[in-house]
């Protein structure tokens, strides 16, 4: 009776919230069976950051974390030291020219270890029109592409 | 044209992989093909119940591995039919009785006596998939919509992609008026998370137990509307372009029919 | 006999000397079932009678049980963490949702069967019969290493059939492997009244005079089981629901109570059945 109001006043049945956690459990199961993406993901993040700041490369934590509506990417990315600014206040980001950092020796200070986090959210869930009117021939690779872009990595195959 | 070695598999058991093959292969033979279907669930035998073959067991598929009698002398020839003959599983032996190697001998050795080799995978991921897998050079793959057949048959997937081979679809077991009432998945959903071709959407029908229960394919009944979706996967499966069944439409005179078939 | 019958567990869970918790395994050799539905309801039902209950998902690489107690988003370390010293068994334990006496302990999504030692998983089950009342292991499909690893630490099993006959030939074939130190019993799941009365289905005694087991209940197939899969929650949760209501009648089985077997209502045909008999529908 309950179900039958429900859906009286419009309320989606259950195959929604299906929908919904197989999006994200499967993107969580990708992850879990792709550790390379998440290496190689975990170098380039250390390539961009390190053109502006020092990194501890020996301490980085990449980790994906279920939220209840999203999957997040949290990084933990200890920084040994910050540039200094240009003359004009800008980063010099000729200073590395994008080379890799060399990995910094242990004697680090601990009290300069900042933690960083970065949360991505995964695109939310989007009822596109547009799905219906697809052939339902569809590439493996879309889906690969929508774990991939909330990683903010390449794709790599499984 | 080149025998075609497809093995029907699904990760979550119990999904329809056996029933699919079995009236798959018999379509198939219907229109003229010449189809053999290799049980590959060693241990746990089902394809040969399904088609009411199980008297007629003499050899099955690890005494042919064994080399303890030729394939043509296991091969269990369905009368019903032209030309659909099965090589029965094992009952008392182990998945391990019979190797990768093994087993993709025999898929090569029965597809150069048909035009299609069904192989009917067991559930799982273990040795039994691997072999029934291994001897394939296609994959169709069986789900319901449901939240834990998909997510198997999307490890599935992904596995069987790892080698490269065609994989398709069949979405097993909807309920269209369950999918209307948003209580099921539909087929757009399904396809939408596993993005892979769809080969086609069988409907949940109470006469598959009956007709498993006697030993009889339900494609025998012509009357069957199952008989017709089988007949259109079958076409899809052999390159026909055959357009899909609606099972979505929201019509009320739809929605009337649905009330009536509640019981 | 076993030392870990049903009676002695009025026992608090605080009392000094606990005995052990009784470890069922929960297998059928076909798959879909019904066995991962069966232990999470199951499982919600026994901890809904206060005593401690873990779930074990045994199916390493095509794990469920947390998706259907809508816990998929809080696993965090899994089953093979535990038994290769990655984790502790309280990283893995994940609480229910309902009750805080159920724990889910779920399966490594991305790691082979082969993986689990045999020897181990059965050490971590008598770890978990320490702490638990109940240790409830999902086992997967079929009679391979999983199968074998799912059954090593139990000392019980329930087979989960269903009224078709290619389940209940699988069933007798695990029944067959299992042997006697098991003593197993036995829920018939997905039975369709209507269809039994059509002829059209196995009856529970039709698959009983096969199986001869002793009989914990029966199950209808309801959409219901679909709806509560979508979204999470087990039946179990509604008792106000026949289904619900039928697992907690096994959950009382289960302990030892003297109830009856729950039984969906076999005898009378709905209003529709019969205005469609009425009408001479085939319903082909």
């Amino acid at each position: 009776m309950i179900e039958f109001l429900r859906r009286l006043f419009g309320q989606s049945g259950s195959s929604a919230t299906a929908k919904e956690r197989l999006r994200l459990v499967l993107m969580t199961d990708h992850l879990e069976l792709a550790p390379e993406m998440i290496e190689k993901l975990k170098a380039d993040l250390v390539d961009v950051i390190s053109r502006h700041v020092e990194v501890d490369r020996d301490r980085i934590e990449v980790n994906f974390e279920r939220q209840d509506t999203a999957l997040a990417l949290l990084a933990n990315i200890p920084i040994i030291s910050v540039n200094r600014p240009n003359g004009n206040g800008r980063h010099g980001n000729g200073s590395n020219g994008g080379a890799p950092v060399e990995p910094v020796s242990e004697t680090a200070p601990a009290g300069a270890v900042v933690e960083d986090a970065v949360a991505v959210e995964a695109p939310a869930p989007k009822k596109k029109a547009a799905a219906d009117a697809t052939p339902p021939v569809r590439k493996r690779r879309r889906r690969k592409k929508h774990a991939a872009a909330s990683a903010a990595a390449a794709p790599t195959p499984t | 044209m080149t025998p075609r070695k497809i093995v029907i598999t699904s990760g979550k058991g119990g999904v329809g992989k056996t029933t699919t093959t079995a009236n798959l292969g018999a379509t198939l033979a219907k229109r003229g093909k010449r189809v053999i279907l290799i049980d590959a669930d060693i241990g746990l035998r089902n394809l040969d119940l399904v088609l009411g073959l199980e008297k007629r067991i003499v050899f099955d598929l690890v005494e042919v591995a064994e080399g303890r009698c030729q394939l043509r002398q296991a091969l269990i020839k369905d009368k019903r039919f032209e030309s659909l003959s099965i090589l029965p599983a094992a009952q008392t032996r182990e998945k391990d009785a019979i190797t990768t190697e093994q087993f993709s001998a025999i898929v090569d050795l029965a597809a150069t006596q048909a035009d299609y080799v069904l192989i009917d995978c067991p559930a799982g991921i273990e040795h039994g998939f691997r072999n029934a897998v291994a001897g394939a050079s296609e994959a169709i793959v069986v789900t319901t919509p449901e939240v834990s057949a998909i997510r198997d048959a999307d490890r599935v997937v992904g596995k069987i992609a790892q080698d490269r081979k065609p994989i398709r679809l069949i979405v097993n077991r909807l309920r269209p008026e369950m999918v209307r009432s948003g209580d099921m998945l539909s087929v757009d959903d399904v396809c939408d998370v596993l993005s892979i071709e769809l080969l086609g959407v069988v409907p949940d029908d109470e006469e598959v137990i009956d007709t498993t229960n006697r030993g009889e394919p339900i494609v025998l009944n012509d009357a069957s509307r199952l008989k017709t979706i089988y007949d259109k996967i079958a076409r899809r499966l052999e390159g026909e372009m055959v357009p899909f069944t609606s099972f979505d439409g929201t019509s009320l005179f739809g929605r009337l029919l649905d009330a009536l078939k509640v019981g | 006999m076993h030392q870990t019958q049903a009676v002695e567990h009025e026992t608090e869970a605080a009392a000094p000397a606990r005995r052990l918790g009784r470890a069922i395994v929960l297998t059928s050799g076909k798959g879909g079932v019904g066995k991962t539905t069966t232990t999470a309801n199951l499982g919600t039902a026994l901890a809904s009678r206060g005593v401690k209950v873990v779930l074990v998902d045994a199916d390493v690489g095509l794990r469920n049980l947390d998706i259907l107690l809508g816990l998929e988003s809080r696993v965090k370390h899994h089953l093979l963490d535990v038994l290769e010293e990655r984790a502790t068994l309280d990283d893995a334990l994940v609480p229910s949702k309902h009750g805080d006496t159920l724990y889910l302990l779920a399966a490594a999504q991305s790691r082979e069967k082969d993986d689990v030692e045999t020897e181990k998983m059965k050490a971590l089950i008598e770890t978990l019969r320490e702490r638990f009342d109940y240790v409830l292991i999902d086992c997967p499909a079929g009679i391979e290493l999983g199968f074998k690893n799912a059954v090593a630490g139990a000392d019980e099993a329930i087979v989960v059939c269903t009224p078709e006959v290619s389940a209940v030939r699988d069933v007798d074939r695990v029944v067959g492997l299992l042997g006697n130190r098991f003593r197993p019993q036995l829920v018939i799941n997905r039975l369709r009244p209507a269809l039994v009365r059509k002829g059209k289905m196995l009856s529970v005694e039709d698959v009983n005079a096969i199986l001869r087991l002793p009989l914990l209940g029966v199950i209808a197939d309801e959409p219901d089981i679909i709806v509560t899969t979508n979204r999470g929650e087990p039946l179990a949760l509604r008792r106000e629901n026949p289904t619900g209501a039928a697992y907690h009648a096994i959950a009382a089985r289960v302990a030892g109570e003297d109830v009856p077997a729950p039984m969906p209502p076999l005898s009378k045909p709905s209003f529709m059945e019969r205005v469609s008999s009425f009408l001479g529908g085939k319903r082909a």
